[in-house]
């Protein structure tokens, strides 16, 4: 098998709070905690989770817009995070990012050509005025937009349309990996599918390799190949998409499936349904053991004192249960 | 069994440098006793606006609601004088709001938001008040109520606001709950926490509720009737069970196939709704689903009425339901 386009060893991001300029920090926030998985060259990986489960400084790490605690991001064979400044810029333009609300990620003040062409400026890729229009006009064909947006500014269109401005901003850079990040989370329902559609479209054709963050379990199940489950700073469980969403082996993973609202009123009338008690422990102070030992349906006494490795009970399926 | 709220024609308006926005442009639907409704549509379709309106709390001058009725237990709410209406907003009809931290007061205990309309509303002297709100925390699951109402909306976590707000609404024993995206801020295992809570409580205590969500999810396991809204207007009614199984109107058949659903297949492609919402200060004359419709016929120039189709109760407002039908059923 060939190397993976990319690896995350063992990730830790710890956020220090509290505490003044003189004064140490009162403690720390387990954003991560300790993290490891790989991204093979043209799948996506899902990343799920609920808010605060560290799925999106998962993706910022690999972003290189926060400096990990410690562990290892090796992209294409290198380690982005012992790279200095100029060593970064390089890699960076292979990683690209689509952000959750493109209203407040796109500026206001410059005009979609304006904001498509700046990257290609800043990184020197194309030198020539007349060059980069024509660049421009193909990004926006691409993502299903008409040369004549390029004249508007994002509060001139819709939502749809900005994030497919998101899309083209991240596509010019010619990246390998796109750090989707919520990318339909902030839409509307009958945009949301578009959207989806024109991603997939995009990675069919210019073979591009997604990391999908997203709390949308559906959305996710449509468009990865493999899945990971995060909760409070830790992987709970990765494996292929059929296998996660079939056979959920983590009493969290299953629980999350099973809040999954139906649109099929005879289909919910005969669900069953897990109600996880209580709610997600704050990461200044995570439990002891098995961090979802509390609002777990099943745990044992072994749970609240003995950390669950992350283990591969079937090939290629990971579980962090000590019960799995 | 008896209607509790009808509403009927509602017109609400807004006054924008771009024209005027009819947010609701001729909505009428009820509730009756007991009973949970949901409206569903997506952002400016209206379905907040008009919940709004049943509160009178559309923001004036910009806003103003310029036609028809809202009956209340009989009554026109909108002929009601300020003071009058004041009464009925949070005694006879309550709401939660989407986002609990910007509907609470930050600056105020719980207790004391809590206490404060039960106070105003039902006469309660401090201590029977008091007692009456430790009642209401327990009764929304909030552990410990007691030390709980002493503390301030930032030392609760999102679902456990949200509890905190349900129970502010239950607090006057009103008759009906009106509840704009009650979960949508919050993460789907409290998510389902906080429904699960809203449908025994509303059960238990004989509440009627109207769900106002984008989620078709959170409408087919909780509400028993339903009306989609696009543009300010109704377009399809009817039991969850029959909209769901038996889509009448083509944009109530877009969503349902753009969503992609745990139980089903891994479709290779989404079938999306074409095109974009539509400008509200730039309608099309008739239909305004028509640019993005695909049944569109030439009669779609000319609005469609709401009108009967297959079972009782069922109303769509398409020239074209009944091809709609057979090709679905094809």
């Amino acid at each position: 098998m060939t190397q993976p386009l990319l690896e995350v060893h063992d990730l830790v991001m710890h956020f220090p709070v509290g505490g003044g300029m003189f004064s140490k920090p009162a403690g720390v926030v387990r954003a991560i905690d300790g993290v490891s998985f790989n991204i093979r060259k043209g799948e996506t990986l899902g990343l799920v989770g609920e808010s605060g489960c560290g799925k999106t400084t998962t993706g910022r790490c690999i972003l290189q817009l926060e400096r990990p605690t410690s562990g290892r991001i090796v992209f294409e064979g290198i380690d982005m995070v012992t790279l200095d400044a100029a060593e970064l810029r390089a890699v960076r333009r292979r990683v690209q990012v689509i952000f959750q609300d493109p209203y407040s990620s796109l500026n206001p003040r410059m005009t979609v050509g304006q904001i498509l062409e700046e990257p290609l400026k800043v990184h020197r890729l194309v030198r020539d005025k007349g060059e980069r229009e024509l660049r421009v006009r193909d990004l926006l064909v691409q993502v299903g937009l008409l040369p004549q947006h390029a004249g508007r500014y994002p509060h001139q269109l819709s939502g749809g349309q900005r994030q497919r401005v998101g899309i083209a901003r991240a596509l010019a850079m010619e990246p390998a990996l796109i750090v989707c990040d919520e990318p339909v989370s902030a839409l509307d329902v009958s945009i949301q599918a578009q959207i989806i559609n024109l991603l997939e479209e995009l990675q069919a054709r210019l073979g591009l390799t997604y990391l999908f963050i997203a709390h949308d379990l559906s959305v996710v199940r449509h468009i990865s190949d493999r899945v990971a489950v995060m909760y409070l700073g830790k992987i709970v469980e990765l494996a292929d998409r059929n296998a996660l969403y079939e056979e959920p082996l983590h009493p969290y993973t299953r629980a999350l499936l099973s809040a999954v609202p139906i649109p099929d009123p005879k289909i919910e009338a005969k669900r069953e349904r897990t109600v996880l008690r209580g709610e997600v422990p704050s990461p200044l102070n995570p439990p002891t053991g098995c961090v979802f030992h509390p609002r777990c349906p099943i745990a044992v006494d072994r749970c609240s004192a003995e950390i669950p490795p992350l283990r591969e009970i079937r090939p290629g399926h990971w579980v962090a249960c000590h019960l799995a | 069994m008896a209607k509790l709220l009808q509403v009927e024609n509602l017109q609400t308006q807004f006054l924008t440098s771009a024209g005027v926005v009819r947010a609701v442009d001729g909505v009428s639907y009820d509730v009756d006793e007991g009973e949970t409704v949901a409206l569903v549509g997506e952002s400016g379709c209206g379905k907040s606006v008009s919940a709004l309106s049943i509160m009178r709390l559309v923001a004036e001058p910009a806003g103003r609601i310029v036609g028809g009725r809202i009956l209340f237990q009989g009554r026109d709410l909108l002929g009601l004088s300020e003071e009058e209406m004041r009464d009925v907003r949070g005694r006879d009809i309550a709401m939660v709001f989407q986002e609990p931290m910007t509907s609470l007061n930050p600056v105020l205990t719980i207790g004391r938001q809590l206490t404060e309309g039960l106070e105003i509303h039902l006469g309660m002297q401090i201590e029977a008040a008091r007692a009456r709100a430790v009642e209401l925390l327990g009764m929304v699951g909030i552990p410990d109520p007691a030390r709980r109402l002493t503390q301030y909306p930032h030392q609760f976590s999102g679902g456990m606001r949200q509890r905190m707000m349900v129970a502010m609404a239950l607090a006057c024993n009103p008759k009906l709950i009106l509840a704009d995206e009650p979960t949508t801020a919050l993460d789907v295992t409290i998510q389902a926490q906080i429904l699960e809570l809203m449908q025994d409580l509303s059960r238990r205590l004989g509440v009627a509720m109207l769900i106002i969500t984008h989620n078709l999810g959170v409408v087919a396991r909780y509400a028993d009737r339903v009306n989609v809204m696009y543009a300010g207007r109704v377009i399809e009614r009817g039991t969850a069970g029959e909209i769901y199984a038996n889509p009448r109107h083509p944009y109530t058949l877009g969503l349902l196939r753009s969503v992609p659903r745990l139980d089903e297949p891994i479709r290779a492609k989404l079938d999306p709704i074409e095109g974009q919402p539509p400008d509200l200060t730039r309608l099309p004359p008739g239909c305004a689903f028509a640019p993005r419709c695909a049944y569109r016929v030439d009669r779609c120039a000319e609005v469609p009425a709401l009108t009967a189709v297959g079972a009782p109760g069922h109303l769509s407002a398409c020239w074209e339901a009944e091809r709609l039908a057979k090709e679905v059923a094809a």
